[in-house]
């Protein structure tokens, strides 16, 4: 078995040809690989309802849209359904704390609604707590932090929203505790739906959605068809999807993300490969006399072929991983301050596997027409043009 | 007696020009023995480089055939003629071709990349190879850092290092001054004289080519005469 590295001199002396060439070369591939990576962040960020959605778990939404609300009767019928486990209510409220530049994303639930949530995680003695006080809130992580809150302070919401029938501005909760979601989303701030309920003056006992949990995975469609036939006919029709099919079409109200990604993505890749291969066939235009010794010496076609490619791969490599690195940076600089509006920004891992593969589909893309020219090179007529 | 090294038989090579077809080599025989030193000499058009390459199997003939230490190398694939190259014979170019981002050690260093000899064993045969030529002390210069004649030497140095067959040089003095040209002179007829290294040059220079053993003289892609 050879030696692999004892090519490098060879690379080597590849890229030490046109050094400022080769650096605006890698340089834009760096700014391709870095906008790769953000994307893919700003789309994590976007999707990551989706990820962690569960199988067993249904949301049933108003038919028409899913800001429209229903009865909350809706909850004690849709528990009574067989293969339902168990059901709970999740309704916007909103609202914001000192100003409206500083929005909440805070949901009013029943008190068993993180049952059906066994992923996050809440101390059972907050949990307690909070379940036993109409007028406490769960909190996340990011939230807390953001307006330097603790457990147990009393915190003034306030909602143009919800007017409340005792004329107030404010809604007062305190804070009985901090749920903990792995890749879930840290900003959002559980209430209890009576306390919002109970004051306000407009959608009274309307409910936004209900979160359902069902028995059998497998059954999922089933149930959520059976919940939409209990309210066909009505006022409020239902609509049924698996968790996933919601947080997806919520995502998608910022646009087919994906086909966003797709375009912007193809066409910088685009851009590079031309760049890139115009680097490489200057590149070996240049070093024709080169090439056409090294064919002299014995390096066999393959090899010239190989030598070729193997300098555009390690271009793209190259610049490909220091983009991702500028990329997975960036999110870490940025994630404090996007927190409000893009939770869990990150570079996903899949984005970093997918950027390596590309990084090589695009080397060898850029490289192959000139490593065939190089490799097709005829000793004789290329040396006699040198 | 011995089996010549190179033996040539009817050789003939045309190329084409568009339609036409243009003969260089015709008919052409020639053997060479092993310690030999060759001239190939003749005028521009006489088809000594195109003769050298044939031999080298850089190129291949239109007709006849090449045998070299016994093997026919005109009827070798493409690999199989890289290969044979790698192991068999050493070029000596007149604009010396050295890759100028590689030091001198390095470009010495080329030919034995193809080998499964170790890294030390590559750098130890290079600096040796190096050192036979007059530049021990010049291992780590990169072309550019060295005279003409160094370079040349560092070509030689690199036809050397794998202990070819056959050294093959095409004008390897053309581009050297007179005293330049006579050191590299003076280390073929030492690798010839002392080495037993089987020489094959192409040169315009007859002070150049009376330093060979025997001259053969082509025209018109003919043998026209042999001195000795």
């Amino acid at each position: 078995m050879q030696n692999p590295l004892k090519w490098l001199p060879l690379l080597k002396a590849g890229f030490a040809r046109h050094r400022v060439r080769l650096a605006f070369t890698i340089a834009s591939i760096v700014v391709a690989f870095l906008l790769f990576g953000l994307l893919f962040a700003v789309r994590a960020a976007l999707t990551s309802g989706v990820e962690i959605a569960g199988r067993d778990r249904l949301i049933a939404t108003h038919k028409v849209s899913i800001i429209q609300g229903f009865p909350s009767s809706y909850l004690a019928r849709i528990r009574q359904i067989g293969d339902v486990r168990d059901a709970a209510s999740l309704s916007w409220f909103g609202g914001f704390y000192q100003n409206p530049r500083q929005q909440l994303a805070a949901f009013a639930v029943d008190e068993n609604y993180f049952d059906l949530y066994p992923d996050i995680a809440i101390p059972r003695a907050q949990l307690e707590d909070w379940q036993s006080d109409r007028s406490a809130a769960i909190v996340g992580p990011a939230v807390l932090t953001r307006y330097g809150w603790k457990v147990g302070d009393t915190v003034p919401l306030q909602s143009y929203i919800w007017p409340r029938s005792d004329g107030r501005k404010e809604w007062p909760v305190r804070i009985a505790g901090v749920y903990a979601q792995p890749n879930g989303d840290p900003n959002s701030i559980y209430l209890h739906f009576k306390f919002m309920n109970e004051p306000r003056t407009i959608a009274k006992d309307e409910i936004g959605w209900v979160i359902v949990r069902v028995r059998d995975p497998g059954r999922a469609a089933a149930v959520a068809a059976e919940i939409d036939a209990t309210f066909a006919n009505s006022r409020d029709e239902t609509k049924t999807s698996s968790e996933k099919a919601v947080a997806q079409s919520f995502a998608n109200q910022v646009g087919d993300i994906g086909a966003i990604l797709t375009f912007v993505v193809s066409a910088v890749f685009f851009a590079m490969l031309l760049v890139t291969a115009n680097t490489m066939a200057q590149s070996v235009r240049e070093r024709t006399a080169e090439l056409a010794v090294l064919k002299t010496l014995g390096f066999r076609d393959g090899a010239v072929l190989a030598l070729v490619l193997g300098e555009s791969v390690a271009i793209t490599v190259t610049g490909g991983l220091l983009g991702l690195l500028l990329a997975v940076g960036a999110t870490r600089a940025l994630a404090a301050a996007l927190a409000q509006f893009l939770p869990a920004f990150s570079v996903p891992a899949a984005a970093l596997w997918q950027g390596g593969a590309f990084m090589v589909a695009l080397g060898v893309a850029a490289g192959l027409w000139p490593a065939v020219a190089a490799m097709r090179l005829e000793i004789v007529a290329a040396l006699r043009r040198a | 007696m011995d089996a010549p090294l190179v033996r040539i038989r009817k050789l003939g090579k045309e190329y084409r020009r568009g339609d036409e077809s243009v003969p260089v080599l015709q008919g052409l025989d020639l053997e060479i023995r092993r310690g030999d030193y060759v001239a190939l000499m003749g005028p521009s058009g006489s088809g000594k480089s195109t003769l050298l390459n044939l031999i080298g199997g850089l190129d291949r003939p239109t007709s006849g055939s090449i045998e070299v230490d016994g093997r026919r190398i005109d009827a070798m694939s493409s690999n199989e003629l890289a290969a044979w190259r790698a192991r068999s014979v050493g070029f000596v170019f007149q604009m010396y071709n050295l890759l100028p981002v590689l030091t001198a050690e390095q470009n010495v260093e080329l030919p034995l990349l193809l080998t499964d000899l170790s890294r030390d064993e590559r750098l130890r045969r290079a600096r040796a190879a190096l050192t036979l030529v007059g530049l021990g002390e010049r291992t780590k210069h990169r072309p550019r850092e060295l005279s003409g004649g160094q370079e040349q030497r560092v070509g030689i140095a690199r036809a050397i290092v794998t202990d070819p067959l056959l050294l093959l040089c095409d004008e390897p003095t053309g581009d050297l001054d007179r005293k330049a040209g006579d050191a590299v002179l003076d280390l073929f007829d030492a690798l010839n004289r002392e080495a037993g290294r089987t020489i094959v040059m192409v040169t315009h220079d007859p002070h150049a080519a009376e330093r060979a053993k025997r001259l053969v003289h082509l025209e018109k892609g003919v043998l026209i005469g042999e001195t000795t």
